[in-house]
This record gives C-alpha cells, structure tokens and sequence, in this order.
C-alpha cells in the first residue's frame, strides 16, 4: 500500500462560531483507498466534510487534495478539482426530475460526450433510477433517493468522494448493496472515497481506514482491518 | 385597570401573580408619561413664542407627522407588521375632517367644539378602515401583507376621483377652519394658534401610545412579533392582538392626516400618495424602529429634508424649472438612499434593531 | 354582444401585459424569496431610457431593444449592487429595500425628466380592425400577444430544456447543493434579476403606450395589478402567472367597460383581498412539492 496521498488534511480548525468544533484535525487518506470516519453523534464528522469541501470556511489548517490547497477555492470550483460531497440528507433537488438532479452533476464538465457517457453509466449502475427518469424526486423513497444522490456525484468523475452517512434509514440489505458498491468503484476505477459512518461494522467492513472522532478530535487513525479486529480499541472507542 | 384586566383571558393567572408590582409601576409609569407630556406641552408654548411663525407652521406639521409616525412604530416596529397603506390611512382622517368642517360651515355652525367633533370623527372613520384593512391583515405574511397595503395605497387615493361627486377629484376639498379665540388677543398669530392645537392633539396621542406600549396590551404586540407560536401558547390572542396594533396605529394615523388637512386647510389625492406612505416608512425605519423617540426623529426629518434640499437648492444658481424638479424629488432621491444604505449597513436590518431592542427590554424587564 | 368581444380581446391584450409583469415578479420570488416592489420603477427607467433613445434617433424599434437592455442591466446592477447585500433573515428587510429603491428611482427619473406625462407612441395602430362589422382588435394588439407570446414560450423553453435553465432552478430550489454541484448560485440569482427586469422593461414599453404615457409614477398601479395577478396564480408558479394576468386583465376590462374606468383600482384591491383571505396560496397552486 504505497499509494500516493491523494487528501492529506493537516491541523484543520473549523466551526459555525465563536468556540471551533473541529480542533487541529490530522488525516491522510491514499489515493484509490476507502477511508471510514466514525464516532458519537455530534462529533465534528458532517463539520468535517464541510470544511474540507468549504461549506464552511475553516479557521486554520491545510486541506492539499493531490498536493494542491484546497482552501480558498470557492465551493462551486471544487467539482472541477474532482470533489464530489454528497451531504448529509442527501440532497437530492425534490423539484426537480430525477434526470435533471443527475444531469447536474456533470453541468459542470466541457467534455460533453464524456458527461454524456458518464450518466448512461450510472443508469446502468442504478436500475430503479432508469425506470424513474421523469420522476420527481420528492416522489422516490429513500433507497432510490441514496441512489440518486450517490449517482449525481459520480456522473462528474470525481476522484475523492465525499459521502455522508449514505446507510442513513435504509434497510440492512441495500446498506450491504451501498457498502459493495463502494469497493467495487474503488476496484474498478480508483475513486478515493472518505466515508462518514453511523453504522459502524458495515463501514468497517469496506473501509481500507478506519478513522474515529470524538469531540472534535481524530483520536484513532488505523488500518481497518485493525479497528475490526482489536477488541480492546473496538471496546475502548466504538462501544461494541 | 380592573376593566382591562377583566377583558384578558383568566388563563394567564401565572403572569397575574406578579402583577402587584407591575400594577405600581404601570401608576409611576403613567406619572412618569404625564410629566413628560406637560413639560413637552409647556415647552412647546414657550417655543411658540421664541419662533418666527413659519417655523411654528413647520413644529405644528411634525406634530402632524409624528403622530402617523408613532402610530406605525407601534405596528412595525413593536407588532411586526408593515404597512405601506398608512399614506391612506392618513387620507381617510383628512377626509373625514375636510367633510365635517365643510358640513360645520354649510349649516352656519360655529364654536370651538367642533373642530374636536371633527377630529374625532377622523378617527371614528379610520378605525373603521383600519379594522377592515387589519383584519385582512392579521391573515397575512410578509410579502403579501406588503402588497395588499400597497394596494391600498395606491388604490384609496384614486377613490378621490373615483367619487369625485363627494371628494372633488384631483382637485380635492377646503378644510374651513376657525380663527384663533379672540380671548387669545386680536393679534395672536395663527401660526402659533396651529401649533398649539396640533401640539395639545399629537401629545394626547403619543401619552395613550405611550401607557399602551407599557401596558400588558404592549407586551403582547411585543411577544407575537418575537415568536407567535411561542405568544400564542402563552395565551395570547395572535389575531386578535394584530388587528388591535393595527387599529391603534389606524387611529393615530387617521388623527396626523386630520391635522395635516387642518394645518394646509385643504386636502386633495395628491398629497396623500404611495410616496407619502413610504415617506412614513422611512422615516419610522430611520429614526429607528420600535422607539417613539425614533418616531420623533422621522418626523422632524419628514419636515426638515424638504426644507433643507430647498435651502441647498437655493446656493446655486438653477433654472427654475431645473430648482423646481430638483426641490420636488431630491428629498425623496437621499430618503430612498439613506434608506437602503440604513437596511444595509444595520446589521441584521430591521430584525438585527428589533431583537437588540427586544432583548434590552427584556434584560430590563428582569 | 360586439361590446363584450371588444372588451374581452382588449382585456387579454392588458392581461398579456400583466402576465409578462406577474411572470418576472415570480422569477425573483422563485430565485431569491423576494417580491421585488421596485419592479414597476426599474421598468418604467428602462421605457425612460427608450424615451431618450426613440426621440433622440427617431426610431422606435432602437430604444424598444435599448429598453430590454437597460432593464436586463438595471436587473444585474440592482441584484449586485443592492440586494446581494441585504439581510434576508427577516423578510421585511428586502422589501424596504426594494421601497427604497422605489423612492430613489423615481425621484432621479423625475429630477431627469421632470414630473410631467411625456407621449409614449405606439408602433402600430391603435385603432381596431373590424371583422364582419364587429371591433375586434387593433395591429397594435396583435403586436402585443405576438411579443409576449414569445417571450413567454421563450423563458419556459429557457427554464424547460436548456442547461442554463437547469442551473437556475437548482439554485433557486437547493442553493447549497447547487454549490456542490458546481453551480454558481449567486450568477444564476443575478441573472434570474437580470431576467425578470428585462421582462419588466419590455411589459412597460408594451403597456405605456395605452396609458397616459411615461412618468415616474406610470408603472404603480400597473404593479399592483401584475401582483394581484401574481397572487392569483399563486407566487411560485410562472404558468399560474400567465393565466392570473389573463384573468385580471379580463376583470379590469369588463369592469371598465361595464361600470367605468374609475373604478378600476378599487376592483383590483377587492380581487387581491379576496383571493387572499379565500385562496392564500393562489388559485393555481400547485401540488406541494417541498423539499425534503
Ligand atoms: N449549523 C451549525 N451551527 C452551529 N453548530 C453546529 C451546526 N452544525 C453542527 N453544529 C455543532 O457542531 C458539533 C458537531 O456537529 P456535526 O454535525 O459535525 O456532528 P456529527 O459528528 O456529524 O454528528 P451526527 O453523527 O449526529 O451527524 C455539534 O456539537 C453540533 O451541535
Ligand atoms: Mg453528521
């Protein structure tokens, strides 16, 4: 596993006001690995991902995705560095098709015949979605919505994923479906995804990293395999 | 004080415990509001007589505006409801005293009484206006509230014309108006004659504004503009409360326009425009919302803005039709700014002053 | 019979007019949460604008295209300017600020101008065509429907089919996701301004000529009407605008015809009372879509 770093976050501070959630965050995720960040409700996991893709300004700190910063570039410019971050709930645009949220994603890309092919790929990884082109998307349930959501990010080819919670209120089976996917975009076409997870054991299971927060802290980066396997670690910091 | 307190629903017992003191501070209050007012009245008549009386007539129409200004801060600035119909509002007052005066006068009446009768009648007819416009009102929200107030400021002065056969039209009505007593002396400048009674009238009003703000009537406007979900569980009446604040401020502005249609002795559309409406916003918005002193402050401005482009108009040489354009909108063009620099730079704008002012309250409340 | 005819096809070609105004108040009610109340004053210095151009060059056509122009300027200037920086917290704050907008632009157009109604031409007759004996509508008025119709169909395939139109609605709906998808919401927002002014500026051009002609104050109660119009239909949905303008330009035009002109504005307050207080949603509401 010597791959190159693909996000290195050094020192990163950020928070909604005064007293700062995130304090002095270190983490390191190589490219085309799967990283999972877990810890207790309220833990600085969603604040994370939005500083890191600047839906909040952090107050310090280094975000290099590939070694550039990327702090300062406006929210809207972080597709074009290849950051996809589908945010907690989703996101999916209730008023708008479920064509048009896919087509969205790749709005943003020159290459039109790529973006072309690059949704076509996605309704061939998402069957339901297909069959619901037209549909609102207020009118799907949740499952198809995480499909939705996990789809619009990829139709712009990114090359770290930022996924928030995607197992949120969805049954055992398409959680494990989720979670297999994941491994297998990685497999297939490198994607770097940092994953933020409640549910522990699934996102272990998948993750090359396990990551655990708690108050605003990175208080274990490890191997995975480590987290799962370590009784004393799993007792010590994820409770089971 | 017992009457009003036998109108409140019995739910609010907690609130009643507490009322010892309040109820001894409602007396200082009241004192304190009365003092107040008689120094003001008596200071306004030592002014009278320290002041050229063109000046007087100028005093006499900010007393006019304030009390329209006042009557607005009370609805949006403590109620939080906008209102861009109080232009009309006012119409409805300088209406009703034009059409009384001339009634007066026709049948050969005489005595001064009846200015008061047609004072009073002013704010009868724009109660009844305001009722009718609040109860809508207190249905509405943001925008549409805006828009239908609007509407009626744009649409009630055309009545004018519409009914020209009672209004006159464009041309309006004369408001006869007596002369001041000859007990006052054969040489008593009317002038200072027309800022005593709009001075006597406007201070009345701002001393009811004022014991109502402090009242129990006050703090409810106060509470559902904060949080109606939170008044309402409180026991308050949210509808209820909304149609009473716009009425109250109906009432006021029904009793500046009166005046103003007293101290011009005539009235006609034009004088009660859309502009005049957002004239009485500003200035409610500028001289800080949620204050009568802030009411103050717009008031004068209202009168002294015009003066001031008119006496800056003058320093430089102009055409007149040029001075004449310049004089009829530059005081309207620095309004508008000064207003939209004011939204801006207030942080928070007018929510921003609200809650800095509810939260002061409250801090001296406890 | 012929009366009806006349004033039915007279009331649609107001009502078009007032369709095209209610439309852009809803383009910025949908894009910012705004009713812009400044939209009758930003249009009527756009027509001011086309006043200048037409009398100075003589052609007509010139300042009707200067006219758009100018508004779809005023529109970005106004959204960049001025109400980017508004706090939208509170939902009094951005109509004061439109107020003020009003007074200030109509008194700088009438420190320009001056206060006094200047000739506003038409580009077609006036007069109506008959057709077997009965009055029905004028070139002018053809003129009319054939311009909003286009712009009409224009901004709906604008919105419906192309990627600009895509943008636009995302960030009205979701600006934050919007954000992430690589939408840059606050462009979008100045050019649904932008939009929704032009639009203004070319409902007052089509709309000043049947009135009494150009002065600051010519677009108020033409303002109200589109609101009503806009209210009818419900504020966020630009079909219900087109056909809530159809509706009052209809009313305005029978209760003119039937019962007199004056009474015009009164039978605009009492429409927008009552489908405030019987239909606050407006007529045309459409099912509640809200977002999650
Ligand atoms: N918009 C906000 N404004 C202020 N504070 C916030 C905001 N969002 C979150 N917080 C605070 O920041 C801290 C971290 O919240 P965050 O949402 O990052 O937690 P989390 O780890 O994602 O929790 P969960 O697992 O419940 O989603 C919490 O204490 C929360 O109260
Ligand atoms: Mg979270």
């Amino acid at each position: 596993m010597s791959a190159p770093d693909l996000l290195v976050v050094r020192g990163l501070v950020a928070g909604y006001g005064a007293a700062p959630v995130l304090q002095a965050i270190d983490l390191t995720v190589p490219a085309g690995t799967i990283a999972a960040v877990v810890g207790a409700n309220g833990a600085g996991k969603t604040t994370l991902l939005r500083a890191l893709s600047g839906m909040i300004r952090p107050a310090a700190g280094q975000v290099l995705l590939a070694g550039d910063e990327l702090r300062g570039t406006p929210v809207e410019q972080l597709v074009r560095r290849g950051l996809a971050h589908v945010p907690e709930g989703r996101g999916v645009i209730s008023e708008l098709t479920v064509d048009e949220n896919l087509r969205l994603g790749g709005l943003w890309r020159r290459d039109r015949a790529d973006a072309g092919r690059a949704l076509d790929e996605v309704y061939q990884l998402f069957e339901p979605l297909a069959r619901r082109r037209r549909h609102l998307g207020h009118q799907l349930s949740g499952g198809e919505r995480q499909m939705l959501a996990l789809g619009r990010a990829l139709v712009g080819r990114p090359r770290l994923l930022l996924l928030d919670e995607p197992s949120l209120g969805l049954a055992p089976r398409v959680v494990a479906r989720t979670m297999a996917l994941l491994r297998q975009l990685r497999d297939s076409t490198g994607l770097t995804v940092l994953l933020v997870e409640q549910n522990v054991r699934s996102a272990l299971a998948v993750a090359d990293q396990g990551v655990v927060m708690s108050l605003g802290r990175v208080v274990i980066a490890a191997p995975a395999v480590q987290l799962r396997d370590d009784v004393d670690l799993r007792h010590a910091y994820l409770g089971f | 004080m017992s009457a009003t307190r036998a109108a409140l629903p019995p739910k609010r017992r907690p609130v009643e415990a507490d009322d010892r003191p309040v109820d001894r501070r409602f007396h200082s209050t009241l004192l304190r509001h009365l003092a107040v007012v008689l120094a003001a009245g008596l200071l306004l008549v030592a002014v009278s007589y320290a002041i050229e009386p063109f000046r007087n007539f100028q005093l006499a129409t900010v007393a006019a505006y304030l009390c329209a200004t006042a009557g607005l801060t009370v609805l949006t600035g403590l109620n939080g409801q906008l209102s861009l119909g109080h232009g009309a509002l006012m119409a409805t007052g300088a209406y009703t005293v034009a059409l009384c005066q001339n009634a007066f006068a026709d049948r050969g009446m005489s005595g001064g009484w009846l200015l008061p009768l047609s004072l009073g009648a002013a704010i009868v007819s724009t109660v009844a206006v305001g009722a009718v416009v609040g109860v809508a009102a207190a249905r509405l929200r943001g925008p549409y509230l805006a828009g239908v107030t609007l509407a009626v400021a744009i649409v009630v002065p055309a009545l004018a014309v519409t009914f020209d056969g009672v209004f006159n039209g464009e041309q309006g009505l004369s408001v006869p108006v007596e002369p001041p007593p000859l007990s006052l002396g054969p040489y008593f400048p009317y002038e200072r004659w027309q800022l005593w009674l709009t001075g006597a009238a406007t201070l009345l009003a701002l001393l009811l504004l004022a014991n109502l703000i402090r009242s129990r009537y006050g703090r409810s406007f106060r509470a559902v503009r904060d949080d109606e979900v939170a008044a309402r569980l409180a026991g308050i009446h949210v509808a209820r409360t909304q149609v009473l604040a716009f009425v109250v401020s109906a009432a006021t502005a029904g009793l500046g326009g009166a005046l103003l249609a007293v101290l011009a002795q005539s009235v006609s559309p034009g004088a009660f425009s859309l502009t005049l409406s957002l004239f009485l916003l500003m200035a409610v918005v500028i001289g800080g919302l949620g204050r009568l002193t802030g009411a103050l402050w717009g008031a004068v401005l209202l009168v002294a803005l015009p003066d001031l482009t008119h006496s800056v108009t003058e320093l430089f040489t102009l055409s007149p039709a040029v001075a004449q354009r310049l004089e009829g909108n530059l005081p309207l063009a620095i309004f508008g700014l000064t207003l939209i620099v004011v939204m801006i730079a207030a942080p928070g704008g007018i929510q921003g002053l609200l809650s800095r002012l509810g939260r002061r309250l409250r801090a001296r409340r406890s | 019979m012929d009366r009806f005819v006349f004033l039915t096809v007279d009331g649609l070609s107001r009502g078009a007019v007032y369709a095209a105004f209610a439309l852009a108040l809803v383009l910025i009610w949908r894009a910012a949460r705004v009713v812009n109340f400044a939209q009758g004053a930003m249009a009527v210095a756009a027509a001011y604008v086309a006043y200048t151009v037409s009398t100075t060059t003589g052609s007509y056509w010139l300042g009707f295209v200067v006219a758009i122009v100018a508004g779809l300027l005023l529109g970005a200037l106004v959204d960049r300017v001025v109400m980017r920086h508004v706090d939208h917290a509170s939902p009094l704050n951005p109509v004061i600020v439109a107020l003020g907008l009003v007074l200030l632009i109509q008194a700088v157009l009438g420190m320009v101008y001056g206060n006094e109604f200047r000739p506003a031409e038409a580009p077609f007759s006036r007069s109506a065509l008959t057709v077997g004996g009965v009055a029905v509508l004028s070139p002018y008025d053809l003129f009319v429907f054939a311009t909003i119709g286009v712009v009409v169909s224009g901004l709906a395939w604008l919105f419906a089919r192309t990627p600009v139109g895509l943008r636009m609605r995302a960030a009205a709906f979701a600006p934050e996701v919007s954000r992430l998808l690589g939408v840059n919401v606050g462009g979008m927002l100045t050019l649904g301004w932008a939009l929704a002014s032009g639009v203004g500026a070319l409902a007052a051009m089509l709309v000043m000529p049947t009135e009494l002609g150009l002065h600051p104050h010519a677009m108020d109660l033409v303002f109200v009407s589109a609101f009503t119009a806009a209210v009818v239909g419900g504020l966020d949905s630009p079909p219900g605008a087109v056909v809530g303008g159809l509706v009052v330009g209809l009313l305005l035009s029978y209760v003119s015809g039937y019962a007199g002109s004056d009474l015009t504005p009164l039978a605009v307050l009492v429409l927008l009372l009552a489908v405030l207080l019987v239909r606050p949603g407006g007529l045309f509401a459409p099912v509640a879509a809200r977002r999650v």
